[in-house]
């Protein structure tokens, strides 16, 4: 299938569920270009309802951390609770963060 | 529905079951992609345009039975007449062809039903067919849009989808014709305001299929003479064998349901 995947190369799907909150990457699916992704994206991903704003981005544009990397990125934040700000008492008045 | 009493079921009923014939064969033969598909994002787009067209073919078959009066539901319109009482026109009825073919027939059809709904919505005189419409027009313009683009892509696409787009073209042009044909039991419901003369939306169907043809660097077949006789009920062999798919399960089981 390499001559599918070279005319319709692959694209990751992000929805925004409803107004406020963020695009949230739900998929990937294959497309010729921008506006057919997008197409798709609404016939494969919000089919239910899930949202009302869709972005495409083209997987091959996507850089990517190094997985070998991974112990060198992420665990020297391991032993750093104090990044998180469960030790503040938050007043009532502040509401949802 | 107050609103149709002044024109009664001799005049709505037929009228309004032209147009849901013409959803329902539609949608079935959009549903016959189901599992084959080129592709798994077609699938569901086949499927979604499909639904949306069952979707509007229900809300008119349930809204015609309730003017009929006859106590015959949805269902009983959609799977429990023979032949020649569908009024749907030909060009819905056509075999899918390849993905070309279904994707032009799409096209054709979702450029008049998008202006047609439309004008319902803006300008019926009955409330309840304004209502389907404000709802119909919405899921035609999607329909109008991905056919569209996709003729686009396939028109201008490789000499294999480029001479394939040729082909469906040359084959299904001449069924176009019929959507503008005003049956007698249109030209009542136009009289009484209750649908717009679809002639009127002709200027509007050809500047969106001229401007689909552009970008997609096909030619409009010259097509001496249109081919009709859905709305009379003369029909093509297809119809049939879809019908027997499409009743069979009425047919075989009466009463059925899920």
């Amino acid at each position: 299938m390499t001559k599918t995947t070279e005319l319709t190369p692959l694209w990751e799907v992000f929805i925004r569920p409803r107004n406020g909150l963020h695009h949230r990457h739900v998929g990937s699916l294959h497309a010729a270009d921008s506006e057919m992704a997008l197409q798709s994206a609404r016939d494969v991903y919000t089919r239910r309802g899930e949202g009302n704003s869709i972005w495409v981005v083209r997987s091959s544009d996507i850089a990517a951390s190094d997985p070998s990397f991974a112990e060198a990125n992420f665990e020297p934040s391991d032993d750093k609770i104090y990044r998180h700000p469960t030790f503040y008492e938050i007043p009532d008045e502040v509401g949802h963060m | 529905m107050a609103s149709a009493d002044n024109t009664g079921a001799d005049i709505a009923f037929p009228a309004i079951l032209e147009i849901a014939d013409d959803c329902l064969i539609l949608g079935h033969r959009l549903s016959e992609w189901c599992g084959h598909a080129p592709m798994l994002e077609e699938e569901l787009a086949l499927a979604n345009m499909g639904l949306d067209l069952l979707g509007q073919a229900r809300a008119l078959y349930a809204y015609a039975g309730e003017i009929e009066a006859r106590g015959r539901s949805e269902d009983d319109l959609a799977f429990l007449r023979r032949e020649r009482e569908y009024r749907n026109c030909l060009l819905v009825e056509r075999r899918n062809g390849d993905f070309a073919a279904t994707m032009l027939r799409q096209l054709y059809f979702a450029a008049f039903m998008q202006p047609f709904w439309r004008t319902i919505a803006q300008t019926s005189s009955d409330e309840t067919l304004r209502g389907i419409a404000a709802k119909a027009e919405k899921e035609m313009a999607y329909h109008l849009r991905h056919s569209g683009e996709w003729v686009i892509r396939m028109g201008d696409g490789t000499a294999e989808s480029a001479s394939r787009m040729t082909e469906a073209a040359e084959e299904l042009h001449r069924y176009t014709g019929e959507l503008f044909m005003a049956s007698p039991a249109r030209v009542a419901a136009i009289a009484a305001n209750l649908l717009p003369d679809p002639e009127s939306l002709r200027a509007e169907w050809d500047q969106t299929i001229a401007t689909v043809f552009d970008a997609a660097k096909l030619s409009l077949p010259e097509i001496r003479v249109m081919q009709k006789g859905g709305r009379d009920g003369n029909h093509g062999e297809d119809m049939g064998h879809l019908l027997a798919e499409l009743q069979f399960m009425q047919r075989a089981y009466p009463g059925q349901s899920w």
